[in-house]
């Protein structure tokens, strides 16, 4: 047909062809399988393979297959059914120890070529497949402090290095900000220039002053903070990530919303509560000189009188235990820590591994301090949430304890052990909490969703079913009411949805439960611009025109029609999309893309195989 | 095939005093019901824990309610969930003093097990399916957002209609879409089922549904006012809704029928959905027919409004 060119055959042949192979891998179903990967120190090769096999085959558990791969360094198993994969699960866990992580993961069976032009299929949200979700918050007022505190100290020598002579600098007392208190307003100006010179993040201001109290005032500037909770942001996600890993999860979903919340889904975690103490929790480390006697130390818990350089501690049993202010290494700079049995004295461990800085300090300090003792402060910062004045306030509770405080053997820098730990079990976690960092600001759990691996299963079952009977309900309609067009229109809504699971296998889409409402919702409107087109077609042969103009006017006046409704429609689901919280957003995006795919099957596909069908051929009616 | 009269020419705008009379009525009972009876919020805007459990025999909500009161959560809110068998419980963490620690925080895990053992109290066999956890903050901050992206959508369509019509079709179409959010609202607010955010997103989709509806309409009345010499305003729209009803109606039900598919097979996750979508095509349908057109009419729609402004570029009124 003349007004048909070829051009657009070909383009109808390309997109469709290229549609199926993209939306094929969704026919795959993925497999059970168990992972592993290597921790610090250990690696993924042919022996671990044979030894593992050795393990499986020692508790009679069947392999489907077992893949090696160097270049990712992991080594993949996959078995026959899901409670196959967990018997493999724990016992190989068992055996390999925690040298190696072991997680549950659903391997995907899209042949290889496939897979080798980025054909996969589309991944599972957890409404799907089961796991847990998490909303966590950074604590910006956590964030806040922190900074302060640290240019409170370095306001101190800067004043002290320029012989400023000043009576006290301290963190305001509402909290917001630094106030340096001088003696004459000339010392404050000059101190003033001198902050603003070196810290140009500050922003300063003059408090109240009387006969001999300047106070100069300095606060973080808003472009700073922003760019401090934004660090934050980062940082967590990079820590919770490497949390996640050793949590032995596979494809975790970790990821920042909005100014100040992260995002956690972990497909296939049962135990939560194992997760959250983990997320939650902020650990560190810090080692401090011992200070004084023991007996001085009694005596300030007594007497409440603590030397000005030492701060009181407690240990777990509750001794009192006076430690230097000063900090010798902190957990942030740790490079590794790792679980273990102490050869010496048989409790359990944990080695450490400090960066250079550090490992300088501790080697200035042992070096001079050996046979006395140094202090080992485990700092947990735990979030909570307060009721004051009838408001929520979010603040954190940080607990010191006193681990441990040995004396020190030898001379030592960057490597060296914390002994004395509770149990194996205390000393792994611990060593766990370590590795992962330290987090920049402690982090609180604001949602939580457990979905059971059996519910995923069914939701994913009826929506399939959901999707097909609704399909199969909108073909049987229009193929009888509309008879030819409607079987035409029935070719085009099928590939409509290929098309769809194409292209949201494409761009990475995850698949909900929402997603799929939307993909049925997307049928049943993808069908109205055949309606359209096949009304308009009747219209124009019961005017009196000759079947193949009817076919050409049907589609030229139906076009103005279905452009004008989509893109309305598209400017709703766009909304959907940008309201953008997880599974809506999914429901969003499903409808955007469905209605992009629509426009192109129904119109174009349509009209291609029309015009195939009805062109050069002398017509006396349509079937329509 | 055919089930419409393809010359039916009913006279739906001499009925305009009688619609529009209802479509005010609707909107104002639906505020009403809105605003004295509320709604019924799901976790995702109130915050709070929700549990949902499966028991082995079907089991009466009543009975479900009385166990729950026993083991001291008589503020929870029960719901039956698709079938007899299973039943969410969403209660607020403070119902459930034994979970929160010293400091306020509550230990979701621990709500859960409480509450399954004053199921299991009761002497049913009773296992959880899921439960969830949602801060009121998390769900005040989503309640606002939705409100957003609500009248982002209305503003945005608007915006649309009067570039590509004429400004009596964007306020026409702005009010018919007021009508049916709100009646679609008002209906959840009389039968007090579940607004979750899932509603939220489908009443959204209403709102795109209906206007595709509106603009068939629009577009048809644009063009027979371009084609008529004599062109009677009210004729011509009643013309207009006369022409395109065999679609508006075939489309209806088409899309009527993937939703109760969607409400039969995909199981209570998209019940809502499904329930949201199937009120809003029927609002959507009506209000296409027996509303949009008479607003027009009032708003005094004309020919001249619809000719084409410029000469040089008749591509814009019609795209091939």
């Amino acid at each position: 047909m003349s007004d048909f060119p070829r051009w657009k055959y070909a383009l109808v042949i390309v997109v469709l062809a290229l549609g199926v192979l993209y939306a094929v891998p969704n026919i795959f179903q993925r497999q059970p399988a168990v992972q592993i990967s290597a921790n610090r120190g250990a690696t993924v090769d042919q022996a671990l393979d044979t030894r593992v096999d050795g393990i499986l085959k020692k508790h009679h558990i069947p392999v489907v297959k077992s893949e090696l791969d160097s270049k990712k360094h992991r080594l993949l198993i996959r078995f026959a059914n899901p409670e196959i994969q967990l018997k493999a699960s724990d016992a190989i866990k068992e055996a390999l120890g925690d040298k190696y992580v072991v997680a549950l993961n659903l391997a995907s069976t899209v042949p290889d070529w496939l897979r080798s032009i980025h054909a996969n299929s589309m991944r599972l949200g957890l409404d799907l497949q089961g796991g847990v979700h998490f909303l966590m918050e950074v604590d910006q007022q956590a964030v806040r402090d922190k900074q302060e505190n640290a240019y409170t100290e370095d306001i101190r020598s800067l004043l002290r290095d320029h012989r400023i002579r000043y009576i006290n600098v301290a963190k305001a007392s509402n909290g917001v900000g630094v106030n340096a208190v001088l003696r004459s307003s000339a010392d404050r100006d000059k101190a003033a220039t001198l902050i603003a010179s070196n810290y140009p993040d500050l922003t300063l201001a003059n408090g109240a002053s009387n006969d001999n109290r300047y106070v100069l005032t300095a606060r973080l500037s808003e472009d700073k903070l922003r760019e401090l909770a934004q660090k934050a942001i980062t940082q967590n996600v990079g820590t919770l990530r490497n949390r996640i890993n050793s949590l032995g999860v596979s494809e975790p979903l970790i990821q920042q919303q909005g100014d100040s919340r992260i995002v956690v889904e972990l497909a296939g975690v049962q135990d939560t509560a194992e997760a959250k103490k983990l997320l939650g929790a902020t650990a560190t480390l810090e080692y401090r000189a011992d200070y004084g006697t023991p007996q001085d130390a009694i005596q300030a818990e007594k007497t409440g009188i603590v030397p000005p350089e030492a701060r009181l501690y407690h240990m777990r049993s509750g001794q009192p235990v006076l430690l230097s202010k000063k900090v010798i290494a902190t957990g942030d700079q740790l490079l590794n820590a790792s679980s273990g049995v102490d050869p010496q004295t048989g409790t359990p461990s944990v080695s450490v591994t400090l960066n250079s800085a550090a490992a300088k300090r501790m080697f200035d300090f042992t070096s001079a301090n050996v046979g006395k003792l140094m202090g080992v402060v485990y700092k947990e910062t735990i979030p909570e949430t307060k009721v004051i004045d009838g408001k929520k306030v979010r603040t954190s509770k940080t607990t010191e304890v006193v681990i441990n405080n040995a004396t020190i053997q030898g001379v030592f820098s960057n490597k060296f052990q914390t002994t004395g730990l509770e149990s194996p079990e205390a000393a792994s976690q611990l060593a766990l909490l370590l590795r992962s960092g330290s987090l920049a600001a402690p982090v609180q759990i604001v949602e939580e969703r457990v979905i059971g691996p059996s519910l995923g299963r069914d939701n994913i079952h009826k929506g399939v079913l959901a999707v097909l009977v609704g399909l199969a309900a909108v073909l049987l309609c229009a193929g009888i009411y509309y008879k030819l067009f409607g079987l035409v229109a029935d070719i085009a809504l099928f590939f409509n949805l290929v098309l769809l699971v194409a292209v949201m296998s494409m761009i990475g889409v995850t698949l909900t439960m929402p997603g799929i409402a939307g993909i049925v919702l997307t049928l049943g409107m993808a069908i109205d611009s055949n309606v359209l087109i096949c009304e308009r077609v009747r219209e124009e042969l019961r005017n009196g025109s000759t079947p193949l103009a009817s076919i050409r006017a049907g589609y030229e006046k139906a076009w103005s029609t279905i452009l004008d409704a989509n893109v309305t429609h598209l400017l709703a689901a766009l909304a959907l999309m940008t309201m953008g919280t997880g599974s809506i957003k999914g429901f969003g995006v499903t409808l955007f893309i469905g209605i992009l795919t629509s426009l192109f099957t129904s119109v174009t596909v349509t009209h291609a195989i029309t015009a195939l069908l009805h062109g050069g051929r002398k017509l006396k009616s349509l079937s329509v | 095939m055919e089930i419409f009269n393809p010359h039916s020419n009913i006279h739906f705008l001499r009925l305009r005093r009688f619609t529009i009379g209802i479509a005010i009525f609707l909107v104002a009972a639906s505020l009403v019901l809105i605003y004295t009876k509320g709604l019924n919020y799901g976790l995702d805007f109130t915050g709070g824990v929700v549990v949902e459990v499966q028991y082995q025999q079907s089991v009466d909500i009543a009975d479900v309610r009385q166990a729950l009161d026993k083991g001291g959560f008589g503020h929870s809110v029960v719901q039956p969930l698709g079938g007899t068998r299973e039943v969410l419980i969403r209660l607020q963490p403070k119902d459930d003093p034994k979970a929160l620690d010293k400091n306020g925080k509550v230990n979701v895990d621990q709500v859960a097990q409480d509450v399954l053992s004053a199921l299991k109290a009761a002497g049913e066999k009773v296992t959880i399916k899921q439960h969830s956890f949602v801060s009121s903050e998390v769900g005040a901050s989503l309640r606002t957002k939705g409100i957003y992206a609500v009248i982002f959508v209305i503003i945005g369509i608007m915006a649309y209609l009067w570039i590509r019509f004429e400004r009596r079709f964007a306020v026409a179409a702005l009010l018919t879409e007021i009508h049916d959010a709100v009646v679609t609202v008002g209906i959840f607010a009389l039968t007090q089922r579940q607004f979750d955010l899932t509603v939220l997103a489908s009443v959204m989709a209403v709102v795109g549904y209906s206007i595709n509806d509106k603009v068939v309409v629009f577009d048809r009345v644009r063009e027979l006012f371009r084609l008529a010499r004599k062109a009677d305003p009210e004729e011509i729209l009643n013309r207009s809704i006369n022409s395109t009803l065999s679609r508006t109606i075939i489309t209806s039900l088409l899309t009527g029928i993937t939703m109760l598919c969607l409400f039969l097979m995909g199981g209570p996750v998209v019940h809502g959905f499904a329930i949201t979508m199937m009120i809003g095509i029927v609002v959507g349908t009506l209000s296409s027919i027996f509303i949009a057109s008479p607003i027009l009419l009032w708003l005094g729609v004309s020919k001249k409004d619809l000719m084409p402004r410029t000469r040089d570029n008749p591509e814009l009124a019609r795209r091939p």
